[in-house]
């Protein structure tokens, strides 16, 4: 990566990204794509995100299903862990709580593929700043 | 269509199993079962309206459902997609339906501004940070505003520190700044160490560039061209990810020399404390960052003056730095508008205790007590009672019922006898001693003291012993008396904020709760049932059988008795382990 | 300057801008009770942790009290230092501290000098309020020091003392809270750390949890033991220093009671350490003009500067922390152990007793001696040279002990032949003092000229280092002094690094040398009372007829009788030593 040297460098690097995220945030133009963040910091670690994460990464490539999946830190619902956030093309995010490896299965098979609600959705309960 | 259902504790307590029932009921009635699905979810948080329902995609929210409810949702909403209007939520102040969740203060409680990147971008991701405006109010600082400028923009926001203390951040900048050194530092205190908080941690671990980037900016403003991470090595993930975070910023030119091209220089450094709790006060940080032995040192001269190798150092809270990128993006005036008179912004709890969503939540100022343990955190675990909730760790004190109408801030906090401290706060409900309470974060200080002044050293000592004393039964209502002396010296001689602080559990217990602290030495009882020591237990003669089960599980032989004929125990011998009450068919032995 | 004006308890008060609450009181004669403040006076050493806070006042407009030792004025700052709130305050936190101390105080060696029962005698503690656990810890008995950390009440002075100035580092507080203590790191023993035995820490220790290992039973029991000789010597610091324990004034010379109190002892030779440092003068001087000669002669192996020997502090601070340097000291022993050779062979033969018939006992300033005394390489066949070395407080309670009227005796003469010395000898008791007596004897062996003017001037002085070039009839030569082991650190790293070009240098490892020692009576960190030790040591220099260390007849008879020339194979044998790389032995378990 080169260096962003100038106020302009990021300027424009930051639009460029902006889109990429946007992605995520937005879901314009990625039809096809499933993004799936799992809270990552120590208590969603600690309560098992970890395998979690890896379960999500291992069977979605063998169900053939074209998702993202990233970490990310912690959603603050401290009791529940481990939390995941999908989010379905076109569609608001959802949080699931207490995510286990069976669990996670029944995300994949019922939301993920065809948007059926499972049991556990952790409603989001605050604003961002943009709000 | 979906139908969300409230499966937390608090509503469940309202019946909401029932009221699924009947919904999945309903539809199957109506065979729309295939079409809409009835989904139970976590705790809304909205426990005070419960059970609710929320309706998708249409976001409808019902609240105060019954089971008998269901039906009409169901034939109205669902089928002719007509809003139910008496199950909606009433706006207590424009008296008006409100239809959609996202229109309901409740949802404005909690507002995201140290925590806008948690849970959402992947920590180790620098790219996720800049499309998040990461690094945008660096190059507004560097390229728009004198050092004077900014520190002016972060006194108009009127952020405080969020490491306890609430010193206005600004005018800290501000004392380090208009020292002349030839070099000066930062320093991010990232010691957090209150028994139950991880704010701090949470936000590292979630978005480490956001503290990094004030730091960028806190070393322009003050003309410091170093930076220190004083992290508690028990944090290991969050030192791996600023560490990467660092990497990845100097990678991308955004920390080390000539940043932006804009001839400012500044890097960081991390340094890793070894869990002293006293590590958190600065003079203290400071010493153990310089290798000597981490004690504090008596203030004047402030670090501003004299810090990190004696030379002129900021040193700002986690939290604290999180505020800062938001500052310079938003603008002092939408920050400062967040918030009450004195204390602006937001400030992020670390839920705990008996309540139903521990978590980490973060809520303008002045929001009250009540709302954040009733509305966010979802209430009292298991439908008990609210008994007190303890602020500011074990620097702060218990409050009580009458109390939860207070709006949380620095300074409200302090005059009710607590304090905000570092944003800990642990819910106590009906089951919890307040004498055990007191003497478990006296334990705390007792073990976290560093031992340098005596009335810390040894008064806290003193206090632990007296208030183990006390959960035994032992002292009278004189020893109280002299107790608070005790705490009142030791908050008046100690030397640094720790000692000055910690009688403050005790204090506020004694305040607040001294029929329970009187029933403990004059009565010999603990009210919550907690105190072992001042336990019985009894075996009903009326209810005893005879069977001798047990007498037969007692491990230490306290239990006598005839076989058919009532059984008793004697107290000096039971050790109250409780095995007898788990054996007993027949609910003969009680606990008094 | 700039000046500040405010009011202690309704006194105003001007001080300079900068100075403590605590100062600023005393200036105007209040003074704040405190345990753990410490000036050291013209060391700008302050020992001032704000840790025991019974130094606590008011001051308007602060919501806490304030440590005065570590508050700095304020213009019109309003302070109280006598207010209920204070007087509560302090008295509660002292019932605290003595809430975990021993109270042992009948059979303490600090007793009736003990900073701690004084504080609580002046604040009318009757009663502790306060029950529950002491802190217990295992005693440590090294040869010298006894650390009774169940008394220590963590002021920090030893701390201070042993890492800001004398640089040692084997005390650092350890431990946190209720268990926090002072003591060498990992809790090892003193013996193992780095600890040079300088008894820097013992002199400022305001409470018996530093004291030195006492000896006075051993020298009752020997002097109760018809069938030995008991051989007494006594180093030149502590004559002017014993008085200041029968309650004279500091600086009174004392030497003429001193020996009259241990002959009443019942010593059976009254001898001085004065003689041997003329010994050592003619060892040490022999020495450096040899390595000068070499020098000079264009040998690049000989290695210059030469350092003195003679304190056993500062042996034990080389052995262990500079031991690449160890060829650079002089190879004479100690005057102390100079003697004690000299007393068991010549002094033996001379009085036909064997040399397990005699117990040499030293009076030494100094608990290094103690230790310097019990090594191996001063003993033959398992018997030491000197057999006890007591400190000038030790001798004192002795005194006290036999019930001898200490002020009121005569005046009375060391014996013969090991009583007689000379002024240069006295004179090793004050920091610059064996370096003077060393230069007034190689001068004259040097240049084969008298000396007219014996008082080298330009080597006395209270300064931390102090150079000052010596005319040797055309050949320069440069002297290095430094006293506080810190100092002599400088010094070393210097010489390490290559950037000294001193011929020889001085050490001593106490601040002002001897006189200053850690087995003196306690000065409590005043230096004016190091300075009037002082002047009485020039004092007794002056007054001595002969005043060079070649002239004392009986050390040219000495020669003369047995020990041949200066470093003749029997003076290596009996007066000099070699030294060993310590730090190998400091265990970090």
């Amino acid at each position: 990566m080169a260096k962003v040297k100038s106020l302009a460098d990021l300027q424009k690097l930051k639009a460029d990204l902006q889109t990429k995220v946007d992605l995520r945030e937005k879901g314009e133009g990625a039809e096809n794509l499933v993004q799936i963040k799992v809270a990552m910091a120590t208590c969603g670690i600690a309560s098992g995100a970890k395998q979690v994460m890896e379960f999500f990464m291992d069977e979605l490539e063998k169900r053939n299903i074209e998702a993202v999946v990233t970490q990310t830190g912690c959603m603050g619902y401290c009791y529940a862990e481990p939390t995941v956030e999908i989010k379905l093309p076109n569609q608001d995010p959802v949080v699931f709580g207490d995510v286990d490896i069976k669990k996670a299965d029944e995300i994949i098979e019922k939301y993920v593929k065809t948007g059926e609600l499972v049991n556990g959705i952790i409603p989001q309960n605050y604003n961002t700043i943009d709000e | 269509m979906h139908l969300l259902v409230c499966g937390g504790t608090g509503c469940k307590a309202s019946a909401s199993d029932a009221l699924e029932d009947k919904l999945t009921k309903e539809l199957e009635e109506k065979s729309l079962q295939d079409e809409v699905q009835v989904v139970k979810t976590g705790c809304f948080g909205f426990c005070e309206k419960g059970p609710i329902v929320k309706v998708l995609p249409d976001n409808t929210f019902y609240t105060q459902v019954k089971p008998e409810d269901a039906k009409t949702i169901i034939e109205e909403h669902v089928i002719k997609g007509r809003k139910v209007e008496r199950l909606l939520y009433l706006d207590p102040e424009t008296k008006m339906h409100v239809t959609d969740s996202k229109h309901m203060g409740f949802y404005k409680k909690q507002i995201r501004v140290a925590l806008r990147n948690c849970g959402f971008i992947n920590p180790e991701s620098i790219e996720e940070a800049i499309a998040r405006d990461g690094y945008a109010a660096l190059a507004k600082v560097l390229t728009e505003m004198t050092p004077d400028q900014a520190i002016q923009e972060i006194l108009d926001s009127g952020l405080r520190g969020r490491g306890g203390g609430g010193f206005p951040t600004g005018l800290k900048w501000k004392l380090t700044a208009k020292e002349k050194a030839d070099q000066k530092y930062v320093v991010c205190n990232a010691d957090e160490g209150d028994p139950g908080a991880f704010m701090d941690r949470s936000i590292l671990e979630g978005d480490p560039h956001s503290v990094i980037e004030a730091m960028a900016i806190n070393g322009y403003c003050t003309g410091a061209t170093k930076g220190l991470i004083y992290i508690r090595a028990e944090y290991p993930l969050a030192i791996t990810r600023l560490k990467i975070a660092i990497d990845q910023a100097r990678e991308f030119g955004l920390l080390g020399n000539d940043i932006l091209g804009l001839g400012f220089d500044f890097d960081l450094e991390m340094r890793y404390g070894a869990g002293a709790f006293v590590c958190g006060e600065e003079t203290a940080l400071i010493h153990s960052m310089e290798g000597e032995r981490g004690e504090p040192t008596f203030k004047p001269p402030f670090p501003s003056v004299e810090g990190y190798l004696k030379k002129p150092t900021n040193v700002n809270n986690v939290e604290t730095y999180a505020n800062i990128p938001v500052i310079f993006l938003k603008g002092a005036n939408w920050f400062n508008k967040i918030g009450t008179e004195k204390s602006k912004g937001t400030k992020v709890f670390a839920l705990a205790g008996k309540i139903n969503n521990v978590g980490l939540i973060e809520v303008p100022m002045g929001t009250t007590l009540r709302e954040v343990i009733y509305e966010i955190g979802g209430g009292i675990k298991d439908g008990k009672k609210f008994k007190a909730v303890q602020t500011g760790g074990p620097s702060g004190g218990c409050l009580t019922e009458k109390h939860l109408d207070t709006p949380i801030d620095f300074d409200n906090l302090i005059a009710v006898g607590s304090m905000m401290g570092s944003g800990g706060m642990i819910v106590m409900d009906e089951d919890d001693c307040m004498v055990s309470m007191a003497k478990f974060y006296l334990e705390f200080t007792v073990e976290e003291s560093c031992g340098k002044c005596a009335p810390c050293r040894i008064g806290n000592k003193r206090l632990h012993e007296q208030l183990e004393l006390i959960t035994k039964g032992i002292g009278s209502k004189a020893d109280l008396e002299k107790l608070r002396d005790l705490c009142n010296v030791i908050k008046d001689t100690s030397l640094c904020g720790l000692g000055q602080t910690s009688p403050n559990p005790v204090l506020s217990t004694i305040d607040n709760f001294y029929d329970e602290y009187l029933a403990h030495v004059e009565d010999q009882k603990c009210p919550a049932g907690v105190c072992k020591d001042l336990m019985q237990y009894v075996i009903s003669h009326d209810e005893c059988v005879g069977c001798t089960a047990c007498a037969r599980v007692c491990p230490v032989g306290a239990i006598a008795g005839e076989r058919k004929g009532p059984h008793t125990i004697d107290s000096a011998i039971c050790i109250k382990c409780g095995a007898c009450i788990e054996k007993c068919k027949f609910n003969a032995i009680s606990i008094q | 300057m700039e000046f500040v004006n405010l009011t202690i308890d309704n006194k105003s008060v001007k001080v300079e801008k900068g100075t403590s609450i605590l100062k600023a009181a005393r200036s105007v004669g209040i003074e704040i009770p405190t345990l753990c403040y410490m000036s050291l006076g013209d060391m700008d050493i302050e020992n001032k942790p704000g840790g025991c806070r019974i130094c606590v006042v008011e001051v308007e407009g602060r919501r806490n009290l304030a440590p005065s030792c570590a508050t700095n004025v304020d213009e019109n700052m309003v302070v109280k230092t006598n207010t209920m709130r204070v007087m509560n305050a302090r008295r509660t936190v002292l019932e605290l501290i003595l809430s975990d101390h021993p109270a042992d105080c009948l059979i303490c060696p600090k007793s009736g000098n003990c900073e701690l029962q004084d504080m609580a005698h002046q604040l009318g503690v009757r009663e502790i309020h306060f029950k529950g656990a002491q802190s217990t810890y295992q005693p440590d008995y090294s040869p010298s020091i006894i650390r009774d950390l169940d008394k220590c009440i963590m002021c920090r002075r030893c701390e201070t003392m042993c890492n800001d100035v004398q640089t040692v580092g084997a005390l650092h507080a350890i431990n946190r809270g209720f268990e926090s203590v002072v003591a060498p790191a990992f809790e090892m023993d003193l013996e193992k750390s780095t600890c040079t035995y300088c008894g820097q820490c013992v002199a400022v220790c305001p409470t018996g949890a530093l004291t030195e290992v006492d000896h006075t039973n051993e020298i009752v029991r020997a002097l109760a033991d018809q069938s030995k000789t008991v051989v007494v010597q006594t180093a030149p610091a502590v004559r002017a220093a014993l008085g200041e324990e029968f309650g004279q004034e500091p600086g009174t010379l004392v030497t003429g009671k001193m020996a009259a109190a241990l002959r009443r002892l019942g010593f059976n030779y009254v001898f001085d350490t004065d003689f041997s440092a003329d010994l050592t003068i003619m060892e040490e001087g022999t020495e450096l003009l040899g390595r000068l000669g070499r020098h000079l002669a264009g040998d690049k192996t000989v290695k210059l500067p030469i350092l003195t020997s003679c304190c056993p502090a500062w042996v034990n601070f080389f052995e262990k922390q500079f031991p690449d340097m160890l060829d650079i000291p002089s190879t004479a022993r100690s005057p102390q152990q100079m003697f004690g050779a000299i007393a068991k062979t010549y002094f033996a033969e001379k009085i036909e007793i064997k040399r397990e018939d005699m117990i040499v006992v030293s009076v030494m300033p100094c608990l290094a001696k103690k230790y310097e005394c019990q090594r191996d390489e001063f003993k033959t066949d398992d018997n030491p040279d000197v057999d006890f070395s007591i400190s000038t407080r030790e001798l004192a309670q002795l005194i006290k002990r036999a019930n001898i009227d200490f002020n009121s005796l005569p005046d009375e003469d060391f014996d013969h032949p090991l009583g007689e010395s000379t002024g240069a000898a006295v004179i090793f008791g004050t920091t610059g003092g064996v370096i003077e007596a060393a230069c007034r004897t190689a001068y004259e062996v040097y240049t084969k000229k008298k000396l007219e003017k014996v008082d080298f001037e330009e080597l006395r002085g209270f300064e931390g280092i102090r150079s000052a070039t010596i005319d040797f009839d055309g050949l320069p030569i440069s002297i290095g002094i430094a006293h506080g082991l810190g100092n002599a650190r400088k010094l070393l790293e210097d010489i390490r690094s290559g950037k000294s070009n001193y011929h020889a240098i001085e050490v001593m490892a106490c601040p002002g040398g001897c006189i200053g020692g850690g087995g003196q009576p306690l000065h409590h960190g005043d230096s004016s009372i190091l300075k009037k030790r002082q002047m009485a040591i020039y004092q007794e220099d002056k007054n001595k007829p002969i005043r060079k260390s070649h002239e004392n007849p009986y050390i040219t008879k000495l020669y003369e009788e047995f020990l041949g020339e200066p470093l003749s194979e029997k003076a290596h044998h009996l007066l000099h030593t070699h030294y060993f790389n310590k730090k190998k032995n400091i265990e970090l378990e």
